[in-house]
């Protein structure tokens, strides 16, 4: 769809037009304006879900301009100053207290982490509902995926750099996660730390990669993501081609220019997410100890774990997935399984687009089963993140290993159950009121 | 690359060539930067053993003191304390010890060189949180009834005994790990060296 053959730009003698001209004939602007906004064409029955996207860009901004300014005065250091505070934990604090608006720059970069994650599940549950991975858009998903990864890589990397007993804690957890794999697991972890335990030298590469490595791989896999996108065009409600059915023209005849209709609809939910962002920033940026957990208003202590850790919100479900697996199998330890399916629970999502055999894509189309499977699903992924958030607990424990069955059966007997389902004919155009 | 339809193998085999000599390059350019984030010459020479002193240590008591950055315990285990151990054996995965989580001198009941002293590594070996101490028994520090005190890792919920063994059906995959030490003499301890043996 993102068409690049188009006529270079003729000036209309004017000056600003002569400067174009000039451009246009050494850069593809005007081809990559038209292509990918003003003549792209994207299905016109977009509705609330289809948010999420461009939202998800706007977060990406806000957490890389808010990011090159908490760079300036924080410094990832894990010595002890002249107070016995670690210095990045001490860095820390002077921002929220001796920067002029360091507090909300800082704040701006906590919520955005959160809403990040909130806007990009949303993203993802639009994809489950209309069927966005199925064929032409496999690879649109394989590079979503992707970045989701990357995504809880820098989240991960990041929340080590307040250097609280959160941070410290998190990441001696997540990193002797490797040390489960067996024979390579120990050497590993100790080359990912830089050190026999979480210490100065950690601290420094999970700045180094929460700044510069991840952020670099995360746009390359955004423009991928967009690029693929703007290949074989947008999936909508509907989950029906436009490109079947165009006028004389070649344009999708339900398809509607990106610019300036959905640049004009995005701005809406723009103004919306910026009013609920702000409320959160200025009013309650710990987010109820769920976005900023309050054990990370303590420094690190090597010798000392709180008596309760759980990880951010947003990491829960699958470290309760991670909880849930209690039993040696095959002569390797249940904390290697407990690794496996932790893994397992976010790649499995990368096989979708080979799961998924129903003959409509559209959720308005599908029938009982696969309805029923994917409630299951997301209501085991609320459970299994409170229990995440939860002390380990018997009960906990046995709840969690139920929806953890749950949360797979949704992926791997898909190629069954949509199969057999039944499905509502799709209509041969978007439907439209 | 061919002429007329027929490859140059002459060039074909040049670019095989220069593409292998030009990966393996790559390759070994790897080396260099995936050894930097090794343990650096500092953070070796980190590890110099610790000495405490402990007849300030009444029994029932715990401290905890720095080795290598993780947190040591040293627990002066009361008769009744001990008398657990014994109790356990059917409920904890490796009542034994037999799993090299010891050196060979702590491989008995106690996990221990004297019966009464306790120095272990108070890290949980499922994921590295240091456990909790819950040493009274039963109901009081939120254990289950039947609980004869030991510690509870706040991470995933693994618990260990008072000798440091790891309950059956835990996250935590082996017992807590007794580092190297010594005695120095009565009331000090050299942790990180044994080369008494004992």
């Amino acid at each position: 769809m993102a068409n690049t053959n188009f006529e270079k730009y003729k000036s209309d003698g004017s000056l600003p037009g002569n400067l174009l001209e000039w451009v246009d004939a050494r850069f593809p602007a005007t081809a990559m304006w038209k292509g990918h906004l003003s003549e792209y064409y994207a299905p016109k029955n977009f509705n609330f879900w289809y948010f999420f996207g461009s939202l998800a860009l706007l977060v990406l901004v806000i957490q890389i301009v808010t990011g090159i300014f908490l760079v300036m005065h924080y410094k990832p250091d894990a010595s002890l100053n002249a107070a016995g505070i670690p210095v990045a934990f001490a860095s820390v604090e002077y921002i929220m207290r001796d920067v002029p608006w360091g507090w909300l720059v800082r704040y701006m970069h906590s919520t955005g982490a959160s809403a990040f994650f909130i806007v990009v599940y949303l993203h993802m549950f639009r994809g489950l509902l209309y069927g966005s991975y199925r064929q032409p858009r496999e690879l649109i998903w394989v590079f979503g995926v992707l970045i989701f990864l990357c995504l809880m890589a820098e989240a991960f990397f990041g929340y080590l750099l307040p250097w609280g007993q959160m941070s410290f804690w998190g990441a001696q957890v997540i990193v002797n996660l490797f040390g489960a794999i067996p024979l390579i697991g120990e050497p590993l972890s100790i080359w990912v730390r830089g050190d026999f335990v979480i210490g100065d030298a950690t601290l420094n590469r999970f700045f180094s990669f929460h700044v510069i490595a991840i952020p670099l791989v995360l746009i390359g896999l955004i423009a991928a993501h967009i690029l693929a996108l703007h290949e074989v065009g947008s999936n909508n409600p509907d989950g029906v081609e436009i490109k079947k059915k165009k006028d004389e023209n070649g344009i999708p005849l339900d398809g509607i220019p990106f610019h300036p209709y959905y640049t004009v609809k995005d701005i809406v939910g723009v103004v919306v997410f910026l009013m609920v962002f702000s409320l959160v920033v200025f009013f309650a940026p710990e987010g109820g100890g769920y976005f900023l957990e309050y054990n990370n208003f303590f420094p690190a202590d090597p010798l000392k774990t709180p008596p309760h850790i759980a990880p951010v919100w947003y990491f829960t479900p699958y470290y309760s997935v991670l909880r849930a697996m209690v039993w040696n199998f095959f002569g390797l330890d249940a904390k290697f399984w407990g690794v496996v399916g932790m893994g397992a629970s976010v790649v499995v999502f990368a096989f979708l687009p080979w799961l998924d055999r129903s003959p409509v894509k559209s959720i308005r189309y599908r029938g009982p089963i696969f309805k029923s499977f994917l409630t299951a699903f997301v209501i085991c992924f609320f459970i299994l993140g409170y229990l995440g958030t939860q002390a380990p607990s018997y009960w906990g424990e046995k709840v969690s290993q139920v929806c953890t069955v749950i949360y797979f059966a949704f992926f791997l007997l898909m190629p069954w159950y949509s199969k057999i389902d039944k499905y509502k004919p799709e209509p041969e155009r978007v439907t439209w009121n | 690359m061919s002429k007329e339809g027929k490859m140059d193998c002459g060039r074909r085999r040049l670019i095989v060539a220069t593409a292998a000599v030009g990966g393996a390059g790559a390759l070994a350019v790897l080396v260099p930067f995936v050894s930097t984030m090794l343990p650096s010459e500092r953070a070796k020479a980190a590890g110099a053993p610790v000495e405490v002193d402990i007849s300030k240590l009444e029994p029932g008591q715990m401290v905890t003191v720095e080795w290598r950055g993780k947190p040591v315990w040293i627990i002066n285990r009361t008769q009744a304390m001990l008398d657990t151990l014994p109790q356990l054996d059917g409920e904890v995965a490796d009542p034994q010890s037999d799993r090299k989580q010891q050196p060979e001198y702590c491989k008995n009941e106690h996990r221990s060189i004297k019966p009464e002293i306790l120095v272990t590594v108070g890290i949980c070996t499922h994921l590295g949180c240091s456990p909790t101490s819950k040493f009274k028994p039963g109901v009081d520090e939120g254990m289950t009834p039947d609980w004869k005190g030991g510690f509870l890792c706040p991470c995933h919920g693994s618990t260990f005994d008072l000798a440091g063994r790891v309950f059956k059906a835990k996250p935590a995959p082996t017992n807590l790990e007794i580092p190297p030490h010594m005695y120095l003499s009565d009331t000090r301890i050299l942790i990180g060296e044994d080369k008494k043996g004992a």
